[in-house]
């Protein structure tokens, strides 16, 4: 067929690579500006991300967050949903661990509260997500809108319980009272520490291998059941999903809460891996780069895993060039971020026309040569 | 490759052709769209066009009216070579374009729509005093008579079109381009239609004729154009050919242009509609509709594209209900009160091959075989409720593409890939293989190539044989003649009429689609 149409590897792979490295070229030409070697700045930032002590756990370990939100944007965008409320969602997931083991953990064996702490974290965060999906598909309200209000309203509520009626008495920060002994999700080194093996210390815990195990359900969901097929379908045209015999509201509520029930399991991470106990603002910006990660990684569970990755290294690495170099401060870390989520979120197919054109003349040649 | 059988016309073979296209090219990515494109067209002919879609007219006629600028090639107009950069270069050298679609604002006057854009001076009230002055003596050259007062949305399609006509001769076009003026007219307006472009031609207009209809070619045309693939691969005088010459050079192999028609053999009626109405916000889009449907039947639906036709199968399908009235199919009662959506209405044996082909009855970034089971995701067949295989989808959509000779036959490659003949052919074998007892079709082939609107007629009537009962909805009059056993003719929302193959003739279609009820029908309501 002659129709101008990139096979899946390069738009998969090829596109988010060059993508990546034009950030970086450009990342690298201002290093080089403010009068350091961006060669080494790179080595830097990859030796902290991947080699130094206990980087690798750190990169993992934002690694986990970036998955759970990358993907939660990614089940909504695959019903055409832009789900901006990533963060919002989390926050009510964290709410959900909370509430849960604060009320359970006296009476409760740990293994079951964090079981039971899992579920309340994804339900609220699916009650934050499928209440704009109501909205958007009974109501007509945009889901963006809402979605973004969605954040606020769960942002002033945590405020108003951590810094009341959850705080932990006798004390003046905003957060709860820690939670019981052993309810938790556990910390890689320390299970390794079980097995004899001795890593170092980081706080990547047992939510890395659960967001792979949701990763791989996610894949499954969207391209392996019908449900996943009807999501599909009405992303791609509500009047082939009515015609079919759907319910097009009713898939955007469904696929809302899905998502938002992901980007609530985000909170494992944080409150049960990390904190034992819910703070404020813990959700600290992941929702939102799951909007970026989402993109980059082409809305596919192995492309977010990919992209959630050089996210992780970016955020652990980034530290890294803080911490080294003088010149390079926090601001300036943040700034190389934020080229790749320009390179790779909002210009993603800049390159696509060109890469198409060169692709069409090589395909092209090898079919006149055939 | 370019036939040696260049058109002459009259005696103006001394003067250089008005219009003169040499080598035009154009490739959008991989598409040749055009391949070295020759075409001459001389002063005061109706020079035609035809070919199936996706031949390369639209790209041609898009290229000169420059929405498209050319990758080679040369424009030539009364000898002089163009360098259009935009439609305002086209159209200050004498290039009028009438679209399918047309452009004009809705709310406002003839006389505004006209002028629009093309004020003579700031104050639109004397521009538009002016230009009433010009256009009268326009209208009455041509013979193009229209109430430069009346606001556009309330002239019937016929008269909009009459309205881009003289828009672009007020811009001073002596080459007029019509992109499929016929598609949304009457067979009545399509006549005053040519008897216009017959008086323009007599005053030395050149017009061009973009049409896939071969009909229109042979009844107005002095020369015409055929293309395939990008190519141009014949001119030819039209008195010098046959519709069959041209199907044929359009397909590049021999057409039947008969589909094989025979007597039908009903018997029950599957489906009885009964006072049907629908009512969308505050306008009426069917009023007390009733029809039966027998098994083994084809009933057709005539009508010019608007009248209800779209409304009329969507409550058919159960995608919306009526506002009022009933509908009985085999047997159940569905009405505004106990209303049945898609998928109760496909459990009644109804398939549905929807009008719309690419929002509704295919996904397009599907692939073929995700889209080869849309509306039947529910089969056991495909998979558990936990696994929708795709080994199954692709085996069944495989099994779909052999019988019903779909092309290329791959189930993996998207939808939006295929031509839109096999588009619609996939789509149809979806709905003949859940073993329809009742099957609506909608447009079966619009944007479909003569090859396979072959194919899908005769689907059509072995379907028939078979003892399925078939409504056929079409806006081509001339596949609703040769397939229908009854022919129900729709004006605005009403029912004009339903009468047998036999009585229905063009004219008699025609006034009906018109508003025109004659007596003799009336009688047989």
């Amino acid at each position: 067929m002659n129709n101008a149409i990139l096979p899946r590897w390069i738009d998969i792979f090829l596109l988010p690579i060059i993508n990546l490295l034009a950030a970086l070229c450009v990342a690298g030409i201002i290093i080089a500006l403010i009068g350091e070697n961006p060669f080494t700045a790179l080595v830097v930032m990859l030796k902290g991300a991947f080699v130094y002590h206990g980087g690798l756990g750190y990169t993992l370990y934002y690694t986990t967050n970036f998955i759970f939100t990358g993907l939660a944007v990614a089940v909504a965008f695959h019903a055409m949903l832009f789900n901006i409320g990533g963060e919002g969602q989390a926050m009510m997931g964290g709410l959900g661990v909370g509430l849960v083991a604060l009320a359970i953990d006296p009476f409760l064996p740990p293994v079951l509260v964090v079981l039971l702490g899992i579920c309340a974290a994804a339900a609220l965060g699916g009650l934050w997500g499928v209440i704009p999906g109501w909205l958007q598909a009974r109501r007509g309200s945009h889901i963006v809108i809402t979605t973004i209000m969605f954040n606020f309203i769960a942002s002033s509520v945590m405020v108003w319980l951590l810094a009341g009626m959850l705080m932990n008495p006798g004390q003046m920060s905003p957060e709860t009272r820690s939670f019981a002994e052993g309810v938790g999700l556990a910390q890689i080194h320390v299970i390794a520490g079980w097995l004899g093996i001795e890593i170092s210390r980081s706080p990547l815990n047992l939510s890395f291998p659960i967001a792979l195990i949701v990763s791989v359900g996610v894949w499954w969901l969207i391209w392996r059941t019908r449900l996943g097929y009807i999501i599909r379908a009405t992303g791609h045209s509500e009047k082939a999903a009515i015609y079919a015999g759907h319910d097009p509201a009713r898939i955007i509520m469904i696929a809302m809460a899905i998502s938002g029930a992901l980007a609530g399991l985000m909170a494992l991470n944080e409150i049960l891996g990390v904190q034992g106990r819910v703070i404020l603002n813990f959700t600290s910006g992941y929702g939102f780069t799951g909007i970026a990660v989402a993109l980059m990684g082409r809305n596919h569970p192995v492309g977010i895993l990919f992209a959630s990755l050089l996210f992780g290294a970016l955020y652990q690495g980034g530290a890294e060039l803080d911490f080294e170099f003088q010149s390079i401060t926090r601001e300036m870390v943040l700034m190389i971020q934020g080229l790749i989520i320009l390179f790779s979120g909002a210009l993603a197919y800049m390159f696509n026309p060109a890469v198409e054109r060169i692709y069409l003349r090589l395909t092209k040649q090898g079919q006149a040569d055939g | 490759m370019v036939s040696d059988t260049q058109h002459k016309t009259g005696g103006n073979s001394a003067l250089p052709p008005v219009l003169r296209l040499s080598s035009i090219n154009k490739r959008f990515g991989a598409v040749h769209a055009n391949k070295d494109v020759s075409l001459e067209v001389s002063a005061g002919t109706v020079h035609g066009i035809v070919g199936e879609n996706g031949a390369g007219k639209s790209t041609l006629v898009s290229i000169l009216y420059a929405f498209y600028t050319a990758d080679s090639g040369q424009i030539y107009i009364s000898g002089q070579q163009q360098q259009f950069k935009s439609s305002a270069d086209a159209i200050r050298a004498g290039i009028g374009m009438v679209h399918q679609h047309f452009m004009l604002v809705p709310n406002f006057t003839v006389l505004e729509n006209i002028v629009l854009g093309h004020e003579s001076s700031g104050n639109l009230a004397s521009s538009k005093i002016k230009a009433a002055g010009e256009l009268a003596t326009l209208a009455k050259k041509y013979g193009l008579e229209v109430d430069l007062d009346a606001v556009v949305q309330d002239l019937p399609v016929g008269l909009q079109q009459r309205v881009e006509i003289l828009k672009a001769l007020y811009r001073g076009a002596q080459i007029l381009i019509l992109d499929e003026p016929t598609g949304v007219l009457t067979p009545q307006e399509t006549e005053q239609l040519f008897e216009i472009l017959k008086a323009l031609r007599a005053q030395g207009v050149t017009i061009l004729l973009i049409t896939h209809k071969l009909k229109e070619i042979m009844a107005i045309t002095d020369a015409v154009s055929v293309m395939r693939g990008g190519e141009m691969v014949a001119h030819l005088a039209t008195q010098d050919t046959s519709p069959r010459q041209l199907a044929e050079l359009m397909v590049g192999r021999p057409v039947l242009l008969d589909v094989g028609y025979s007597p039908p053999t009903p018997t029950d009626i599957c489906l009885k509609a009964d006072n049907i109405s629908l009512t969308q916000s505050g306008t009426t889009k069917l009023d007390g509709l009733s029809f039966s449907l027998r098994s083994g039947e084809i009933l057709g639906i005539a009508g010019v594209s608007g009248n209800g036709q779209s409304e009329l199968l969507e409550i058919l399908s159960g995608i919306r209900p009526p506002s009022s009235g009933t509908l009985s199919i085999n047997g159940h009662e569905i009405g505004a009160d106990n209303p049945a959506g898609p998928s109760e209405i496909k459990a009644l044996g109804v398939a549905h091959v929807p009008e719309d082909r690419h929002a509704m009855g295919l996904v397009l970034p599907f692939s073929a075989a995700e889209s080869a089971v849309l509306g039947y995701e529910d089969d056991a067949r495909l998979g558990s409720a936990a696994y929708f295989a795709p080994e199954a989808l692709h085996s069944h959509c495989a099994q779909l593409m052999a019988e019903f000779d779909v092309r290329p036959a791959s189930p993996e490659l998207k939808s939006n890939l295929f031509s839109g003949g096999n588009q619609q052919k996939l789509v149809l074998a979806r709905e003949i293989s859940s073993a329809p007892k009742i099957l609506l079709v909608g447009q079966p082939t619009r944007g479909v190539d003569i090859g396979a609107i072959e194919f899908i007629h005769k689907q059509l009537l072995s379907l028939r044989d078979k003892g399925c009962a078939i409504i056929l909805v079409s806006v081509e009059l001339d596949e609703i003649l040769s397939l229908s056993d009854r022919v129900m003719v729709m004006n605005a929302g009403q029912n004009m009429g339903i009468i047998d193959r036999a009585d229905a003739t063009i004219q008699t279609v025609g006034l009906m689609m018109a508003g025109v009820v004659d007596s003799d029908v009336e009688a047989r309501r």
